[in-house]
């Protein structure tokens, strides 16, 4: 067999591989969280846009059989769900870990409900982009059919480092994000900057549903995100706020996810359950390395989690 | 409309006139049918109490706060402002009273958004260009790339002006912008902008309570008193006892507190060797020793950013020493909440909004922080009584007299002055202390509140507490220190008493020579 003759280096072709098909959602999901947070407020809810995002493309693939017109629809369902999120928020007293919490609750529970009758059929998947054709060997081509979204994700998160950078949006969501009152004083209407930035945010975690459903792994379950949602919180920690991190964070994560499947490809399948919790243990461990009582995170936004 | 970029917009100044403006919060009246008028090329000032609305009138022409009844007339014409936007389109600008700047961005990047005409995609390299050419003819140079929330409260407001001028405003409000300068910086910003005033460029409408800046740079003035309109004039024909009188309504008697001399007590506070880092990891108080006693007013000096808010943020427990030591009465002290409790120590630090309070909580909350654990508040070790809270508060807000509606009002809902009387009267009021350290305490107050706060000082002084006194004013050092330190680069490098000192050789040793 060829794995065997490749050996460990399957293993590690397996865990690259993995990476990015793994982190593709992870990757669009935290830059929605990166551009949410960013703008002073926090988006739990991502988990529920992931999965309407997931189940309305597969719908909508499956209906039109144009997959890219999947995708969008996976992003209009995740900006409606975002408008929800954001109008809730932008109410008096609204804590918006809370929303976010009945949001994610909310999002599933229709994607569940909505998505029923699209358990069993097979819908038009995404076409893969084969960067791989120049290697005979198998795992390697395999390994380098890379999703569209991977490299639209990959392009949006250097779009999304320059927009807050050297664009004027940018710059006004990052200072509502960090002294309301300041924006305000500049003139900058701080509810409508983070309609905006919730709303733009919660698309993007939509579009990493349709990565699920319509390229890896596939097909649309319910358990089809298994929280990579919520992770996608503590991975924009991580990261700084900054989402070219983003972009190296959601490797790893996802890099983590393909350790257990990897290992278990070459036959060792000690501790499967164990390596397939690896994403979750790397988040606790990001979030104690990350805690510290000594200094406030540097990127984080001054404002976030504030009920101004 | 098309607005041309503020380099090209032509230098005029506005003549910019309200009528009968009232602004309401809830029943409050914040202002009552003020009317004032600014005519083009003048430099008006605004004085009033804490508390006496002055700060809302100007947020409402700035669209900051939307006037409930009357008229804003600019240049003839009746306009509505409704957002700070709207008033940088008509070259209105503002130095407001708590700072602006957005504390994650550098210089460069506030300034740069400041603009109401940025465009949409920023070339940076342009854009420094610009602010390069900008920063050779500002009359203050700070460095672009420093994110403003690592800046000291001095050189915050130096950005905030700086904005200002990059901006071109042809109307410029500024709410007690000089408060945390030194007198020097204080006349040259203020003379710089008068300049400008005369050279016909732009009007000026500016909050103070100094007279001193009143005298120097202002035509006219027009005077508040509990949201109502107090008086008007022209400040050639006035005597600061007839703007005091209508600031407060009628004759008043000062009532200044002489210290009395006093035998040197038993040391109280002791630093040795003190380091400590600023945020960025740079080094920022550098091996400071400094010992003072009971009975005693220790001033330091210095321009702001030389260390002294690092050096009162370790005293207050918000930030790690890096070496050295503190003792207080002898023993360690890390400024944990049981040993201030021991020892007494008090605080009344710079910027009290953000580190002395939480906004959102109510004055009688905010006032109780260093009592609600305790009894009477405190029951059985875990239950907090509210009446008690209350009561407490209300105690102290009548005795420090804070100008709130209510004990239940949030404290970012009070006027900058009120604010820090009430931390005060948190800190001050159970007459415990015997240590207080406190910096810059009279940022913002009226001359009434300054004489009160001076007079608290010197009486816990002379009660025998041991006073650190950290003040970028060095009138108020000289009236209130027993001896005098200047901090420089994070050092103390010269030591006088105010008997001896010499203006010359502390401004001197201020300017790190
Ligand atoms: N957002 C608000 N909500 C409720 N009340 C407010 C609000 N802003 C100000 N006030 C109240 O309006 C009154 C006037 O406040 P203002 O800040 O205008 O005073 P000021 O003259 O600027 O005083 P200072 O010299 O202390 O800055 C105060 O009693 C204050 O408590
Ligand atoms: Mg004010």
């Amino acid at each position: 067999m060829i794995t065997e003759s490749i050996g460990g280096w399957g293993v590690v072709i397996g865990i690259l591989a993995g990476a990015v098909r793994g982190g593709t959602p992870f990757l669009l999901v935290s830059l929605g969280e990166c551009l949410t947070e960013k703008s002073g407020k926090i988006n739990l809810g991502l988990e529920g846009v992931l999965l309407i995002g997931a189940m309305s493309a597969y719908a909508v693939s499956y209906q039109t059989g144009s997959p890219w017109v999947g995708v969008a629809a996976a992003g209009i369902a995740g900006a409606i769900l975002g408008a929800i999120h954001a109008f809730l928020v932008s109410r008096p007293k609204v804590n918006d870990i809370a929303a976010g919490i009945a949001m994610l609750i909310f999002g599933s529970g229709c994607a569940f409900f909505l998505g029923k009758p699209y358990i069993q059929p097979s819908a038009p998947q995404l076409p893969a982009i084969a960067l791989g054709g120049w290697s005979s060997i198998p795992q390697v081509e395999a390994a380098l059919k890379i999703s569209p979204l991977f490299f639209f994700g990959v392009a949006a998160a250097f779009l999304l480092q320059a927009f807050f950078r050297s664009t004027r949006w940018g710059m006004q969501v990052r200072a509502v994000g960090d002294s309301p009152a300041a924006a305000q004083a500049l003139g900058i209407s701080v509810p409508r900057t983070r309609f905006a930035a919730i709303v733009t945010g919660s698309a993007l975690g939509g579009m990493g549903g349709a990565h699920l459903s319509l390229f890896y792994p596939g097909a649309w379950t319910e358990a089809i995100s298994s929280g990579q949602g919520l992770m996608a919180v503590a991975l924009v920690i991580f990261a700084r706020w900054n989402p070219v991190k983003c972009l190296w964070a959601s490797l790893l994560f996802g890099g983590a996810q393909a350790v257990g499947p990897s290992l278990q490809a070459v036959g060792i399948s000690t501790g499967y359950y164990l390596w397939n919790a690896s994403p979750y243990i790397l988040t606790l461990g990001v979030m104690i390395l990350t805690c510290s009582p000594k200094r406030t995170l540097i990127g984080a936004p001054g404002a976030l989690g504030s009920s101004s | 409309m098309l607005i041309p970029p503020p380099a090209e917009r032509p230098l005029q100044p506005l003549p910019l006139e309200l009528v009968k403006l009232t602004k309401r919060f809830g029943a409050f009246v914040a202002n009552d049918q003020i009317s004032l008028k600014v005519p083009p090329g003048t430099f008006h000032a605004l004085l009033g109490e804490n508390g006496a609305g002055k700060s809302t009138l100007v947020k409402c022409i700035m669209g900051y706060h939307q006037a409930d009844e009357g008229d804003l007339v600019i240049d003839g014409h009746s306009r509505e402002i409704r957002s700070p936007y709207d008033a940088y389109q008509f070259g209105i600008g503002m130095v407001y009273q708590h700072f602006t700047l957005v504390p994650a961005m550098t210089v460069a990047e506030n300034l740069v958004l400041s603009r109401p005409n940025t465009p949409g995609i920023i070339r940076w390299k342009e854009e420094r260009e610009h602010l390069r050419e900008f920063m050779k003819t500002a009359p203050f140079q700070v460095d672009l790339d420093t994110p403003a929330g690592q800046l000291a409260a001095g050189q915050k407001q130096k950005v905030e002006i700086l904005k200002q001028l990059y901006l071109n405003s042809r109307f410029l409000i500024l709410d007690e912008p000089t408060s945390v300068l030194t007198p020097a910086e204080a006349d040259e910003v203020l003379g710089l902008i008068r300049d400008k005033v005369k050279a016909g460029h732009l009007s000026v409408l500016l909050i103070t309570h100094k007279f001193r800046e009143v005298f120097a740079f202002c035509d006219e003035i027009t005077v508040l008193r509990r949201g109502k309109f107090a008086g008007a004039g022209k400040v050639a024909d006035l005597r600061a006892d007839d703007m005091a009188a209508m600031m407060m309504g009628g004759q008043r008697e000062a009532r200044v507190v002489r210290k009395l001399p006093r035998e040197r007590g038993p040391a109280a506070l002791e630093l040795k060797g003190l380091c400590a880092n600023q945020d960025n990891g740079l080094p920022a108080v550098n091996q400071v020793n400094l010992t003072i006693h009971e009975g005693e007013v220790v001033g330091i000096a210095g321009v702001s950013g030389n260390g002294q808010r690092e050096l009162v943020e370790v005293l207050a427990g918000q930030r790690p020493a890096t070496g050295g030591t503190v003792q207080v009465h002898g023993q360690a002290y890390s400024a944990t909440r049981a040993e201030a409790f021991q020892h007494k120590v008090f605080l009344l630090p710079e910027e009290p909004l953000r580190n002395a309070c939480v906004p959102g909580m109510t004055v009688a909350e905010n006032i109780a922080f260093r009592s609600f654990d305790r009894p009477p508040i405190g029951r059985a070790g875990c239950f907090v009584s509210r009446p008690a809270i209350r009561k407490f508060a209300q105690e102290l807000i009548t005795r420090f007299s804070v100008k709130t509606r209510s004990t239940e009002t949030p404290i970012g809902d009070l006027s900058g002055g009120n604010v820090q009387r009430a931390v005060l009267a948190r800190e001050l009021g159970p007459g415990t202390a015997q240590v207080l350290i406190t910096a810059n305490p009279c940022f913002g107050l009226d001359f009434a509140a300054v004489e009160s706060i001076h007079s608290q000082i010197t009486e816990a002084r002379n009660r025998g507490v041991a006073v650190l006194l950290v003040s970028e004013d060095l009138d108020e050092l000289l009236a209130l220190a027993d001896r005098l330190l200047v901090i420089s680069h994070g050092e103390l490098v010269y030591e006088t008493t105010p008997a001896q000192a010499e203006i010359n050789t502390i401004g001197h040793h201020m300017a790190g020579h």
